[in-house]
């Protein structure tokens, strides 16, 4: 019987860029920016990595197919590497490869990077769907979306589920992202670093209603790391204070949300799953109480939003009470996106998962400068991608080793 | 007996103000006054004459069993491919049977008239039971022309028959004779037309008046004992003179429609004769005739069992249901006579798999999804498991039609990154009655009156052109019913 992957595999070193419209960097710069502060936080030679995760979501930019992306840019001796892509979920899911890799016992030491290069489109937003899988059905049923307008769908949603007028909810999803901001202001990485009011987020052009421009998260530029390996071998190279792994859960969607009766559209069912098996992998009871601070999925305000309740943090329809109380701000209860999240730190997205993970593990060290909270024990991230209909979860909890 | 059994009809619901044509164009042509008044319909950017067709024939073959359609002709000016067979298109997206016999009838604006001959002739010879017969013309002009004040966009259908026939067929008469009044070369988008008073003197005027002579003769009919001329002409004085030479006063004259929708081409004698069929009462004679390439008259005597027809939607329903627009620049965009800057968003490749497209045919086309056996969940689209997890059974669904079922609005959004012609983008989940569910682009939306539980009724459009390839992909939207009230 399977016991899960807590406390068995430590991060070793952590390492990410700036993120931002990085003109002068192609991916290969952005990589080896990350890796370097990764490696010394390491302390490790790269002739010590044996096996490497890889995440890129779009290979239309960026490095193209395959996994010659990654050993091309740090150059890694000929070792195994892996590309894996799960839509905007990619970076947990090369990290989840690696933290596997060491937890079988199949190699000691291994390495996840994510990189994404989304600036070279030409245009604002993700690149269009229009030639993404013109062999297959879904590029001729798909509606013609955006990511803005599939998650926008969720407001419409929640608003006739709990009887919420257009304007409150626009004002609760707008101090969503004026908190993003005042985070995001203090962060060196960050993409975005203004702090905005709530008059201004609120006057912010409509992307796809009720989603204005500041409703929406920075597309960005940007590379995160980690490398990973046993708590005993973490010990045996001299570290002391270790951030370990207490849950890696990932929860997909099976065409139940858009193909059957019970879905309302107003949450996500996959957050729901991979929340509830985070939780009991890495023993909380009550998460409400034990989770130190959390980075969401924040691709969108609403999205933010939901995944409060989704992650049974807030309770169902209790968003909005706790927003307005500002019970995940910086000095709240739980702080949300104390980093400043995609909506502010930026969201290139095979890094995305990686950067939340790079936030929760510099707090759990004290490493967090200016932004740095006071009792961060346990702290989890939310990496979502696809759309709410159709989605791939990924949840880690990561906490210090006892 | 022979004849009409249901009739069916489409004009899209926006309309053009012929001011606005006037307005923008009278600087270089200031005589296009005489023809501005009224609004034509407008196809929106995602309609074309085969799609209209489509709504048209739902209209008709509702409540009508599919099985017994033998034979689906299919007739415009403007067919959407040249050489992939139009009608059959038609027939999938209505989800008709396998073994249907499907023809396109195009080249000469008689060749509506052509198509409703072929299918009585089908049915007579006894080895159909049901023909269908639809037209549909999205009629593309040059700028700043009578012709674009003039014509319309619209779609008929006539389901032709033995049993409960509305209209007997009591004969045709047509003359072929090569008369070019315009014409549209190989490769051509626009057609060339030649003198007007030419046209109406030796052409309408000689042509006409000797297929309804033909018809008259051969059915013993006198003119004076005609109900109804129906009889489509850009001239609007021209049908009641010829009438008149009939003995067929001004009163039994229908209107050309120039004033509500404008000339809808080769559907036009089939538009008018549906709407005509809507207020027709027994024992009533309606003459239709038309002028191309010859002419051709058609005689048909309307029976009691005209009573028992459910009511249709119908032309006239399509006239109340409107939108006007006064937006010239939106029709020229709507009709790809303009060049304007997209943006990147808009360069993508729309390519069509055409083993996927066969594959999922019915899915794409005919918005067929499936039905599980063991547990009766419908869904969309049709799967190899079932959808339902406490089921999930394999192979057990059966094919399911969706495109008839009342639909929901669940969730949406009104989209302004996206890439559409007509921004912003409006889509969403929908559910329809049988509890199966599907994200939808809608269409023919009115910008501010979406909400979650609005009704919807799914229709046959446009998905995407794929220019450099010459393709265009359809696929069904949902289309918001919007009380008057709320509009």
């Amino acid at each position: 019987m399977a016991d899960g992957i807590k406390d068995k595999v430590a991060i070793l070193g952590m390492g990410c860029s700036r993120f931002g419209e990085r003109w002068d960097c192609g991916p290969e710069q952005l990589m080896v920016e990350a890796f370097q502060e990764c490696i010394t936080d390491a302390g490790i030679d790269k002739s010590e990595i044996q096996a490497a995760w890889f995440g890129q979501c779009y290979d239309e930019i960026g490095t193209g197919k395959g996994a010659l992306g990654l050993p091309f840019a740090l150059r890694l001796p000929y070792i195994p590497v892996t590309r894996v892509e799960n839509f905007c979920a990619t970076g947990t899911e090369a990290f989840r490869g690696a933290v596997y890799a060491v937890a079988s016992g199949a190699c000691d030491i291994a390495l996840a990077q994510g990189v994404e290069k989304l600036k070279d489109t030409g245009y604002g937003g993700l690149p269009a769907m229009d030639s993404v899988n013109s062999g297959s059905l879904v590029g001729q049923v798909m509606p013609n979306i955006s990511a803005p307008g599939s998650f926008a769908q969720l407001a419409s949603a929640y608003r006739a589920k709990f009887n919420i007028s257009y304007e409150d909810l626009k004002k609760a999803i707008a101090m969503v992202s004026v908190k993003s901001h005042a985070n995001g202001a203090k962060n060196p990485k960050a993409h975005l670093r203004k702090p905005v009011t709530l008059e201004q987020v609120m006057a912010s052009p409509i992307i796809a209603d009720p989603l204005g421009l500041f409703d929406c998260c920075g597309v960005s530029d940007g590379s995160a790391c980690a490398i990973v390996t046993t708590p005993e071998i973490a010990k045996s190279l001299g570290k002391t204070d270790l951030v370990t792994v207490k849950a890696l859960q990932l929860a997909v969607s099976n065409g139940q949300e858009q193909g059957y009766k019970d879905w309302d559209g107003s949450y996500f069912a996959t957050t729901r799953q991979a929340a509830k098996r985070a939780y009991q992998e890495a023993g909380i009871q009550n998460p409400r109480e034990e989770i130190s601070m959390f980075e969401v999925h924040d691709c969108f305000s609403i999205t933010e939003f939901v995944t409060y309740e989704d992650l049974f943090i807030s309770p169902e329809g209790g968003a909005t009470k706790d927003v307005m109380d500002g019970f995940f701000n910086a000095d709240g209860k739980i702080p949300c996106q104390i980093d400043g999240g995609l909506k502010c730190f930026g969201h290139p997205i095979g890094a995305s998962g990686l950067r939340m993970l790079y936030e929760m593990y510099l707090q759990l060290l004290g490493k967090a400068g200016n932004r740095q909270l006071s009792n961060a024990n346990i702290g989890l991230t939310h990496n979502l991608g696809g759309f709410p209909f159709s989605n791939v979860n990924a949840i880690s909890i990561v906490g210090r080793y006892k | 007996m022979v004849g009409i059994t249901s009739y069916g009809g489409y004009i899209p619901r926006l309309r053009l103000n012929r001011g606005a044509i006037y307005g923008a164009n009278a600087w270089m042509a200031p005589g296009l006054i005489g023809s501005a008044g009224g609004e034509k319909s407008m196809a929106n950017w995602d309609e074309d004459s085969l799609t209209m067709a489509v709504e048209a024939s739902r209209d008709c073959i509702a409540g009508f069993d599919k099985i017994k359609i033998d034979a689906t002709y299919f007739s415009s000016l403007n067919m959407p491919f040249q050489d992939r067979q139009n009608g059959g298109i038609l027939a999938t997206a209505l989800n008709l049977k396998e073994d249907i016999e499907t023809a396109d009838f195009t080249g000469s604006t008689r060749a509506g008239l052509s198509a409703v001959i072929a299918g009585i002739n089908a049915v007579k010879t006894g080895d159909y039971r049901n023909s269908l017969v639809a037209a549909g013309d999205r009629r593309i002009t040059k700028m700043a022309y009578s012709h674009e004040l003039w014509a319309g966009d619209g779609a008929a259908s006539l389901l032709i028959g033995r049993e409960n026939v509305i209209a007997e067929f009591k004969g045709a008469y047509t003359i072929t004779d090569d008369f070019i009044d315009h014409f549209r070369g190989q490769g051509e988008k626009f057609d060339y037309n030649w003198e007007e008073r030419w046209i109406k003197d030796e052409g309408i005027g000689k042509l006409v008046p000797k297929a309804i002579q033909g018809v008259l003769k051969k059915t013993g009919v006198d003119g004076k004992e005609i109900s109804r001329f129906i009889m489509p002409c850009v001239f609007g004085r021209v049908p009641s003179e010829i009438a008149a030479g009939f003995g067929i006063t001004a009163d039994k004259v229908s209107d050309n429609m120039h004033k509500v929708c404008g000339d809808t081409g080769s559907a036009h004698p089939i538009v008018m004769l549906a709407l005509a069929l809507e207020t027709a009462s027994p024992g009533d004679k309606l003459l239709v005739a038309t002028f191309g390439q010859g002419a051709v008259a058609m005689l048909f005597e309307v029976t009691d069992k005209i009573k028992n027809l459910s009511p249709r939607h119908g032309i006239s329903g399509c006239l109340a249901d409107k939108k006007a627009e006064l937006n010239y620049i939106k029709f020229l965009s709507h009709r790809g006579m303009l060049q304007q800057d997209w943006m990147m968003r808009a360069e993508g490749n729309y390519k069509t798999a055409l083993t996927t497209l066969y594959r999922s045919r019915k899915m794409i086309l005919g918005m067929v999804g499936g039905k599980c056996k063991k547990c009766s969940t419908a869904q969309f689209p049709k799967s190899e498991m079932c959808v339902n997890p406490e089921c999930g059974e394999i192979g057990t669904q059966e094919d399911c039609e969706f495109s008839d079922l009342p639909g929901t609005i669940k969730t949406y959004t009104s989209d302004l990154l996206t890439y559409t012609l007509d921004p912003p983008a409006h889509y969403g989940m929908i559910t329809f009655e049988n509890e199966g569910r599907g994200m939808f682009d809608f269409t023919d939306y009115e910008a501010g009156k979406i909400r979650v539980g609005l009704p919807v009724k799914m229709v046959f459009r446009i998905r995407n052109f794929d220019k450099p390839r010459g393709f265009i992909q359809y696929y069904w939207k949902a289309k918001p019913v919007i009380s008057k009230e709320e509009v």
